[in-house]
């Protein structure tokens, strides 16, 4: 029962970050229908800023609150940046695998550039939550606790999406970028600028990749250049499975493949080692039973 | 008439010859039957013939011409535009976008390599039975791929690429990966004794990409490739004509994986190992073929080739363009498929063709019209759809 808890409890710290990225991916594909593959290297990027600005050795020494802010101000414009320079003029191009390599150049670019820039040595980010764990129960000689840093995270998850629904439906910027997701031709006859939709949507997901970025790191012992690859894999797969264009579905859809995973790595042992395996299957078979995913909405196809 | 040269060149020229190689396609099978696609002016046709055998001479002399390893790379190229090929039938003509085809590949790559170490037999024998299982992988892949769609469908086969190298060295014996020392060479090899290692296996991946190449080049040009197409370009309203949607979904899903295994197949005898030591590797791997084929042309059938030399070319070449600083290799990588990207948008192929597609419409001499007009693109896809007929509408 010990064991149970504590996996789930691992797997929804491992979730939320799932989670937190798959909801930029979501809010990409949303504005702009291009799905970043760039997304984690822009995050790690982001980080290693962080993690420049925090470190007391190597970098400035702020303290580390500080330092995400920052971190996170400069992704908005950098990716508000990348929208406008790298992506926009290969939208309308025919085929839109053409994003999709730009993307995938991005990704490359942006890992190596990394390396060069911050070494390739592991460092440590410092955690902005405070230290210890709560003990959740305690019967017989079982007890489950639960890391303070954990319940940060969550906190900090349900902060984003709570500012990230207001944004969207309460306010007129929302509303616009909101437009322009549906149909950029008909929101532009209404005067909306969708360019500048499409370069908020960009900044706001590197802005919050950032901080998904900042705070796995931090979770870890140390991180490198792959800090963000298998985080990707899950993130995608968390999108998928909450049907790409609902940012609640990326949040539940990125605590079930977390949890599920976490689960796996303990009782399945004819598993053990390919445990990727599961939010592929995760996938399909949501996919097949819902194909919108599980929160998507129903398209109407016009012939 | 100029086919079999064209594609033979096609497959073989390292960068230098990238561009002209387009001019070779679009012009076969047009004179015998009235075709819903002009006739190529004279001018045109004769550079095309011209190039073609060219390049079909330098593709034949390059081996001997280089050295052992120039030859590796170039090989190396030929099984890159092989699998390239075959996604550019499913992503290019079919529509379905995959990100795993390098699953397929390791599937060709690790039943070769077992078939010869633990079985003993001749490399060129192995080549089938990886095509047959890679198709077989893809037929399976095919059928969950006919609810998913598009992007998700990008997404499943991605989540192959990452899981095949984890199956392979869970399941695979030995430390994750087959080593091979040196290929076995079958009975023909008596025949070419005055060929190297090195020759002989280009040599191979020549002709197999040939074969393989003209193959894809009649499919889509006859029935079945219409119905691809049509599948492409409206699901719906190619199944309401009469094309079976699943049977072309899913067949063309396990013929261009068998393209992707017959790649993996010929990668082993060139790299004599089958490796499932490097996690990401056959993501990598997947993202090449992709990037082989946009660059090359999606949709045409010398694109993949174009784009697989281009790669290869750019890989050899941004590994020591700056000394002491090699991490910045695939940042130089990544920045070039951009510039490509760019700059030709519809790959070299669709851009080479555009630019023919003018050329024709000059020297067709039609001293009446003005000639400023022909800089816009529009007359030009009305008066020469031999540009765009493979790319759809």
């Amino acid at each position: 029962m010990q064991l149970f808890v504590e996996q789930v409890l691992n797997g929804i710290a491992n979730g939320v970050v799932y989670g937190s990225v798959a909801l930029a991916l979501v809010l990409i594909f949303r504005t702009t229908s291009v799905l970043n593959f760039a997304q984690g290297e822009m995050a790690l990027f982001s980080t290693y800023i962080t993690w420049k600005l925090a470190d007391e050795g190597d970098g400035f020494g702020l303290p580390i609150v500080a330092a995400i802010a920052i971190s996170m101000v400069i992704a908005f414009v950098a990716g508000a940046v990348i929208e406008r320079v790298l992506i926009r003029p290969v939208e309308q191009a025919r085929s839109p695998l053409n994003v999709v390599i730009v993307t995938l150049g991005l990704f490359l670019g942006l890992n190596s550039v990394a390396q060069l820039l911050f070494g390739t040595d592991p460092q440590f980010m410092p955690s902005p939550f405070p230290e210890g764990s709560i003990e959740l129960f305690s019967s017989g000689g079982d007890t489950a606790v639960l890391p303070k840093s954990t319940i940060g995270m969550i906190l900090v998850l349900l902060a984003e999406c709570i500012l990230l629904w207001f944004l969207l439906q309460r306010t007129k910027a929302g509303l616009m970028l909101r437009a322009v997701a549906s149909n950029p031709d008909s929101a532009r006859l209404h005067g909306i600028r969708s360019g500048r939709m499409l370069m908020l949507g960009w900044a706001m997901a590197a802005a919050i990749g950032a901080l998904a970025g900042s705070l796995v790191a931090a979770q870890r012992t140390g991180f490198d250049a792959s800090l963000m690859q298998t985080v990707l894999v899950f993130a995608l797969a968390a999108a998928a499975l909450g049907g790409f264009d609902s940012l609640l579905g990326a949040v539940v859809a990125g605590l079930v493949v977390g949890i599920a995973d976490a689960l796996t790595i303990q009782y399945v042992d004819a598993l053990d080692g390919i445990e990727v395996v599961l939010p592929l299957a995760l996938i399909l078979i949501v996919l097949v039973v819902r194909p919108n995913g599980l929160f998507g909405r129903r398209t109407v196809e016009r012939v | 008439m100029a086919t079999p040269s064209d594609s033979s060149g096609a497959a073989t020229e390292p960068a230098i010859g990238t561009v002209p190689e387009a001019l070779a396609e679009p012009t076969v099978g047009e004179g015998a039957r009235p075709s819903i696609w002009p006739p190529v002016p004279r001018l045109v046709l004769g550079i095309r013939i011209v190039i073609g055998v060219a390049l079909s001479v330098a593709a034949l002399y390059a081996p001997f011409y280089f050295t052992p390893e120039n030859n590796r790379i170039l090989s190396q190229a030929i099984y890159l535009s092989i699998a390239a090929m075959g996604l550019n039938l499913l992503t290019g003509f079919n529509g379905q976008v995959s990100i795993g085809h390098g699953a397929f590949f390791g599937v060709g790559a690790f039943t070769t390599a077992i078939l010869m170490v633990d079985h003993d037999w001749t490399f060129e024998a192995t080549i089938p039975v990886a095509a047959a299982l890679s198709g077989l992988v893809g037929l399976l892949v095919g059928f969950p791929a006919l609810r998913v769609r598009g992007l998700y469908l990008a997404l499943v086969t991605l989540g192959l690429a990452v899981l095949f190298p984890r199956v392979a060295s869970k399941y695979v014996e030995g430390a994750g990966g087959v080593a091979l020392l040196r290929p076995k060479r079958s009975g023909f090899a008596s025949l070419i004794d005055g060929l190297d290692d090195d020759q002989w296996a280009y040599f191979l991946c020549l002709a197999i990409a040939v074969v393989l190449f003209l193959l894809a080049w009649n499919l889509v040009r006859g029935r079945m490739g219409r119905a691809m197409i049509a599948v492409r370009d409206q699901e719906i309203a190619a199944s309401t004509v009469g094309v079976n949607l699943a049977g072309i979904k899913v067949g063309t899903f396990a013929l261009s994986a068998a393209y992707a295994g017959v790649a993996g197949s010929l990668s082993v005898m060139i790299n004599r190992i089958a490796d499932a030591t490097n996690p990401v590797l056959y993501l990598q791997l997947s993202i090449e073929f992709l990037v082989a084929m946009v660059i090359g042309g999606a949709a045409t059938i010398l694109g993949p080739a174009v784009g697989a030399f281009i790669l290869v070319f750019l890989r050899r070449n941004t590994e020591d363009l700056i000394e002491g600083k090699e991490i910045l290799a695939p940042a130089i990588f990544g920045a070039a498929l951009i510039a490509i990207v760019y700059v030709l948008p519809e790959g070299v192929v669709g851009g080479v063709r555009r630019l023919l597609a003018r050329l024709g419409r000059r020297s067709a001499g039609s001293a009446a019209r003005p000639a400023p007009a022909s800089a816009s693109d529009v007359p030009n896809d009305s008066i020469n759809p031999g540009g765009s007929h493979e790319e759809g509408t």
